[in-house]
C-alpha cells in the first residue's frame, strides 16, 4: 500500500457519515464506515447491501450519508455496483458525464460470506473497477445475532446456542480473503477499526487501483450487543484481535502478499499476546473450557502457518 | 418534528437532503455523559478518531490551559448526538475524559 496518511494529524477532518444514525452505542461498523468515507473523500458512490449499517443509517426519510448512496438487497450489492460502474464508463465514453467518481460497495459479513458471495465473485471475475468493503461483525447482528459464515468457531449466537450438546458454533470461520485472492484481483487487504490510519491508507490505495480492476478490503468491526461486552471496549477488543494474531493485517498487492504492522512481527508466535486476552473479554466466548481455548489457539497457529507459507511463496 | 404526508415525499424512495439524519437527536439515549477536562487534554485526536457517531467536534478555537500551554484546537462533545458509549473516555491516553451519570451525577 502507498502511504497517504503518515500520522494521526494527517487524517482528514471532513465527515461524510453521520451523526444521527441509529447504530448502537459503541458500534464498531459505524467507526469503520466513518473512516472508509473520510479516506475516500466526496467523489465516491456507495452501494450498500442490507445489513446493520443500512438499517441504522437510512431510516426513511432520513439518511446519515452525505455522498450518493444506493441501497440494494443482500445478494446483489456487487451486481448493482457493477452496473453503476459500467454506467459511469458508458456515460463518460459518450461525453454525457465527466466524473471521476469511484464506486464502493459496503456490505456486512452476512451479505458477503453467505448471501452475496455469488455477486461478489461475479464482479471480481468480470473485473469491474469497484472497491468492495466487507465490515465483519461476525454474525447477522441487526436481525438478532444469528450465525453467519463469518462467525468464529465456538462463538455463541442465537442460532448456535450453548448448552449440554452444543458449545456455540460448530464450524470454523470462512477464509474470505483466500477466496478473494483466488480471483487474482489487483488489490485485497484486511484492516481493523483499531488502526484507522492503516485503514485509510488501504482505502486510498485500493481506490487508486480501480482503473485496473476490482479491490477488496476486509474490516474487522466488533459489535457490543452481539459479542457481549461493555460498549466502551469496542476499540480495545478490535486491537486485541490483531495483537493476539486472531485477525492478522495483511494485503495482497498485484500478486505479492505483505503483512502490515503490527502483524508483521507476529510470524513469531512469542510476539503475539495470548488468545485468552481476546476471548475472556467477550460474553460470546464465556463458556469456553481450557480444551476449547487450546483448540482455538491451534486453529490460529494453523492459520499463521498457512499465512507464513503464503508470504514465503508470494512475498 | 413536522409529519410529512405522501404528497411531500419524492418518488422512488429518494432522500434528497444529504446527511439529514443529524435531525435524529440520538443524545437522548445516553445514560452517562463524557466530560472533557480541557486543561488535561493534550489534543492527541484519539477520541475524535475513535468516535463512532462522530460526536466529538474538532473546533478551531484557541485555548490556553491553566499552566499556560496554548493550543489552536479545542475538542468538544456534541451532546445532541453522543450516545454515551464511553469509547473516548476508555481510549484517552491521559484520562482527560470522565463519564458522568446523566441522572443523579450532577
Amino acid at each position: 500500500m502507498k502511504v497517504y496518511f503518515r500520522t494521526i494529524k494527517d487524517l482528514p477532518g471532513e465527515e461524510y457519515f453521520g451523526p444521527g444514525q441509529l447504530t448502537c452505542a459503541g458500534c464498531g461498523p459505524s467507526i469503520a464506515v466513518r473512516w472508509l468515507l473520510k479516506a475516500a473523500g466526496p467523489d465516491v458512490i456507495v452501494v450498500n447491501a442490507t445489513g446493520c449499517i443500512e438499517v441504522t443509517s437510512t431510516s426513511y426519510p432520513y439518511t446519515a450519508w452525505s455522498i450518493p448512496y444506493l441501497h440494494v438487497a443482500f445478494e446483489n450489492s456487487a451486481a448493482a455496483a457493477s452496473g453503476v460502474e459500467s454506467a459511469i464508463k458508458v456515460l463518460r465514453r459518450k461525453g454525457i458525464l465527466d466524473t471521476k467518481a469511484r464506486v464502493m460497495v459496503i456490505a456486512g459479513d452476512g451479505g458477503t460470506y453467505d448471501i452475496g458471495l455469488q455477486s461478489l465473485s461475479g464482479m471480481l471475475e468480470r473485473g469491474h473497477g469497484v472497491l468492495y468493503v466487507l465490515y465483519d461483525n461476525e454474525a447477522y447482528m441487526n436481525t438478532g445475532i444469528q450465525r453467519s459464515g463469518g462467525t468464529p468457531h465456538f462463538a455463541w449466537t442465537t442460532t448456535s446456542p450453548v448448552g449440554s450438546k452444543l458449545k456455540g458454533k460448530v464450524q470454523r470461520k470462512k477464509d474470505i480473503m483466500s477466496i478473494v485472492m483466488a480471483h487474482h484481483i489487483p488489490y485485497a487487504a484486511t484492516a481493523n477499526i483499531a488502526y484507522p490510519i492503516d485503514l485509510a491508507n488501504k482505502v486510498k490505495t485500493a481506490l487508486e487501483y480501480l482503473d485496473e480492476g476490482p479491490a477488496f478490503i476486509h474490516v474487522l468491526a466488533p459489535c457490543p450487543p452481539g459479542w457481549r461486552y461493555p460498549e466502551e471496549m469496542t476499540v480495545e477488543i478490535a486491537r486485541l484481535a490483531t495483537e493476539t494474531g486472531y485477525f492478522p493485517l495483511y494485503e495482497w498487492d498485484h500478486g505479492k502478499i505483505r503483512l502490515n504492522p503490527p502483524s508483521n512481527a507476529h510470524l513469531d508466535k512469542s510476539k503475539r499476546k495470548p488468545i485468552t486476552e481476546y476471548l475472556k473479554r467477550q460474553g460470546r466466548f464465556a463458556h469456553l473450557t481450557e480444551e476449547d481455548i487450546k483448540e482455538i489457539e491451534k486453529e490460529i497457529d494453523e492459520y499463521w502457518d498457512y499465512l507464513s507459507r503464503l508470504v514465503k511463496a508470494f512475498g | 418534528m413536522k409529519q410529512l404526508t405522501w404528497k411531500d415525499l419524492p418518488l422512488g424512495g429518494y432522500v434528497l437532503e444529504p446527511g439529514n439524519a443529524r435531525k435524529n437527536l440520538t443524545g437522548t439515549w445516553r445514560t452517562e455523559r463524557p466530560v472533557i477536562d480541557q486543561d488535561a487534554c493534550i489534543r492527541c485526536r484519539i477520541c475524535w478518531m475513535y468516535c463512532p457517531e462522530p460526536a466529538i467536534l474538532e473546533l478551531k478555537k484557541p485555548y490556553t490551559t491553566k499552566s499556560g500551554k496554548k493550543y489552536d484546537l479545542t475538542y468538544e462533545i456534541d451532546y445532541d448526538h453522543c450516545k454515551g458509549c464511553g469509547i473516548c473516555a476508555h481510549e484517552c491516553p491521559v484520562k482527560a475524559i470522565k463519564m458522568v451519570p446523566e441522572v443523579g451525577g450532577g
